[in-house]
């Protein structure tokens, strides 16, 4: 009876602090966990930064199987949390399901377009931001050969391969851009072996600079360059400090600012397509102490000036995902 | 040993291991700055509070049944089938296959011819262990462990070179198309006037699971295969001397394991996702293990022990959605069960043994 009666006694806390949770923004992180170094941790990173500056709450949930993916979102919104973020492209079956049922609720996808009214779906150009650091590989290489090093086979990382073999092929004609996957599945994120010995590989090929847009794995690729004495760059958060001075630089592309935003907006916030390009400073390339040495100020003027003709329009970098066709680079 | 009575078997022991795994788990979410309390009452009342959890817990039970009624058929004939998870992922493809490729008028037509082409494809995932074993002696542990391997290369080949649409980032098949969707559970209660909640995963699998139960005790137990299969596994030997063929017996035994396995598609590829993703079993494959050894490889036991898997997951998805308890922390509770009630077996029942039966001596 007792143990029925703290049962209950629970129940009660739990059906208040539910209650408290209200209009509190809630953010889902895919199968690989928030503290994954890479993309699920830019949002965990965008998420606290918001709770930090407004003292704000939020709930979150890390997924432990694929059918929780709309579970998760049907039970944040039922509790009435608004707005909902998700990170990653895998939730756009279950959103597309789920959104319809909710209308008043605001959703917020990153890397991904559902089409609904109370979507807002966050898409980033990487292709851009990969075209910039592509020319300063290819101005900064010494042998005119320059690597990419992929994670999972998708078109989204592609993308940034073709933007990256765009940007080399600008900045020299002849450089010759070689370019790996590390795999085909979700494991391919996080294979920092492999990435090592991809690296090894595209050395002996020539390449003095490798760019990794491979989350986990691209940390063996960084360490294995800094090993062999050749420049590599780093992806999604700025990775500079990870080996000072033998990393050309980071292709940031800011989930957090977009994690960030979601929140502030808050419940109403402005649904649709939300493109976060050089513009609106959504991707870019990253400058500190760690690689002042390594980008002279004649190379950063000439870079600033490429990235000014890509916002103007003068530069139109092509999006692999567009047509599924790189011009520079066949797969 | 000493001999326990057999309900002392069946419920005390697989009860007390449960207490143990419970207590455990409840120290480990005291340690960790959790009250201990709430976390068991979220998981209780989010598992089986309410028709929703329900709908959860019966889903992933569905799961369980099918993979614990595979390895419960083979173990007794004494092969170990640690092959469901790839099985169960080779019964997906077959399930793919059938709803994508051939347009069907109505769904129940579509049950039949999928939950054919699952249990043909996990069977014959299953064939080449068995014939390995039985014709050159290679350990079923061994050669089923490599197929699930196996399964999930070729799965993922084929997701991602040739079922997977183009443009897709997602390693997956497109949609199946509307005619071969399942209705839910939930729709199916509804229309006959009982209210469950809507929008859950379980769904007329659960069904289909119950009718391989009965199937399973109906083969085990009363049929000439199956006493031939129970007899294989007593004794070799044995069963060679009375003139049972060993190949024809673990192939066939193995098959019927695989098929078993490969049924659990139609619950999570047709029913819940409505399409063929990369990794769909998500290990239910050796959580059957578990639930086979729990259950005493008897189908009513199989039945429970997976809802009490069932509830642990769900439970376990309600800590995750409304506590900051770890993700982590929450696979440390299932695999304490599966521990006490699993690998600890031996230990609870001597400990309940020393309890039930001494005293009783001590009388006489």
């Amino acid at each position: 009876m007792t143990i029925m009666q703290k049962f209950l006694g629970a129940a009660a806390t739990m059906a208040l602090s539910a209650g408290a949770a209200l209009a509190d923004p809630a953010i889902i992180f895919d199968l690989g966990g928030k503290f994954d170094k890479s993309f699920n941790e830019a949002a965990y990173n965008g998420a606290t930064r918001w709770a930090e500056e407004t003292g704000g709450k939020f709930a979150e949930v890390e997924l432990q199987s694929d059918a929780q993916r709309e579970q998760a979102l049907r039970r944040f919104a039922e509790a009435g949390s608004n707005p909902i973020v998700m990170a990653g492209f895998a939730f756009g079956n279950a959103l597309g399901e789920v959104a319809g049922d909710y209308p008043d609720t605001s959703f917020v996808i990153i890397d991904m377009v559902v089409d609904a009214p109370n979507v807002r779906s966050v898409v980033f150009n990487e292709h851009e931001g990969s075209y910039l650091v592509g020319y300063m590989a290819a101005q900064t290489s010494k042998t005119n050969t320059v690597g990419f090093i992929g994670g999972m086979d998708i078109p989204l990382i592609r993308k940034f391969a073709c933007g990256y073999a765009q940007g080399a092929k600008a900045a020299n004609p002849d450089t010759k851009v070689l370019s790996n996957m590390t795999g085909t599945t979700g494991a391919a994120w996080n294979d920092p072996v492999k990435g090592g010995e991809l690296t090894r590989a595209q050395i002996s090929q020539g390449a003095d600079v490798v760019y990794a847009a491979a989350g986990g794995t691209g940390l063996g690729v960084l360490q294995t360059a800094a090993d062999e004495g050749i420049l590599s760059i780093g992806v999604d958060s700025n990775q500079n400090y990870l080996h000072p001075g033998k990393v050309l630089t980071s292709m940031l592309k800011r989930v957090d600012n977009a994690v960030y935003n979601a929140m502030k907006d808050g419940p109403g916030l402005e649904t649709g397509f939300n493109v976060m390009g050089l513009a609106n400073e959504g991707v870019g390339y990253s400058l500190d102490e760690n690689n002042a040495d390594l980008i002279s100020d004649d190379l950063k003027a000439t870079v600033d000036a490429v990235a000014a003709k890509i916002i103007s329009g003068d530069i139109t970098v092509h999006d692999y995902m567009s047509d599924e066709s790189c011009p520079s680079l066949t797969f | 040993m000493e001999q326990l009575p057999k309900w002392a078997d069946l419920i005390v022991v697989p009860l007390v291991g449960l207490i143990l795994a419970f207590s455990l788990s409840m120290l480990m979410v005291f340690a960790t700055g959790h009250d201990p309390m709430d976390a068991l009452s979220l998981m209780v009342k989010g598992a089986l509070g309410s028709t929703y959890g329900w709908g959860y817990t019966l889903y992933y039970a569905t799961n369980f049944i099918f993979t614990g009624l595979a390895v419960a058929v083979a173990f007794h004939a004494s092969l170990f089938n640690i092959g469901g998870e790839g099985q169960a992922a080779i019964g997906g493809l077959g399930v793919a296959l059938v709803c994508l490729f051939i347009p069907w008028p109505h769904w129940t037509i579509a049950l039949v011819a999928a939950t054919a082409a699952a249990g043909l494809f996990g069977a014959l995932w299953a064939l080449i262990p068995a014939y390995l074993q039985a014709k050159r002696g290679s350990h079923i542990v061994i050669t089923t462990i490599m197929f699930n391997f196996i399964a999930a290369s070729l799965l993922n080949y084929v997701l991602v070179n040739k079922l997977r649409p183009k443009g897709s980032m997602d390693p997956a098949t497109a949609k199946f198309p509307e005619p071969a969707h399942l209705p839910s559970l939930g729709d199916m209660l509804n229309a006959v006037g009982i209210p469950f909640a809507k929008g859950t995963p379980a769904n007329v699998t659960l069904v289909v699971a119950l009718v391989a139960c009965i199937f399973v005790y109906y083969l085990i137990w009363r049929t000439r295969l199956g006493y031939q299969l129970r007899a294989f596994g007593k004794s070799q030997p044995a069963a060679v001397y009375a003139g049972i063929n060993p190949v024809k017996i673990t192939i066939i035994t193995m098959m019927i394991s695989g098929a078993l396995a490969g049924l659990m598609a139609i619950n999570n590829v047709m029913g819940e996702a409505e399409r063929l993703i990369l990794g769909s079993v998500e290990g239910a494959g050796f959580i059957g293990i578990a639930v086979a050894l729990m259950g005493r490889s008897h189908p009513l036991g199989i039945l429970f022990a997976a809802l009490l898997f069932g509830a642990l997951y769900q439970g376990g998805a309600e800590l995750g959605l409304w506590t900051s308890i770890p993700r982590e922390l929450v696979i440390v509770i299932q695999a304490l069960v599966i521990l006490f009630t699993g690998a600890l077996d031996n230990m609870v029942r001597s400990m309940v043994a020393k309890v039930l039966v001494r005293p009783k001596r001590a009388e006489a």
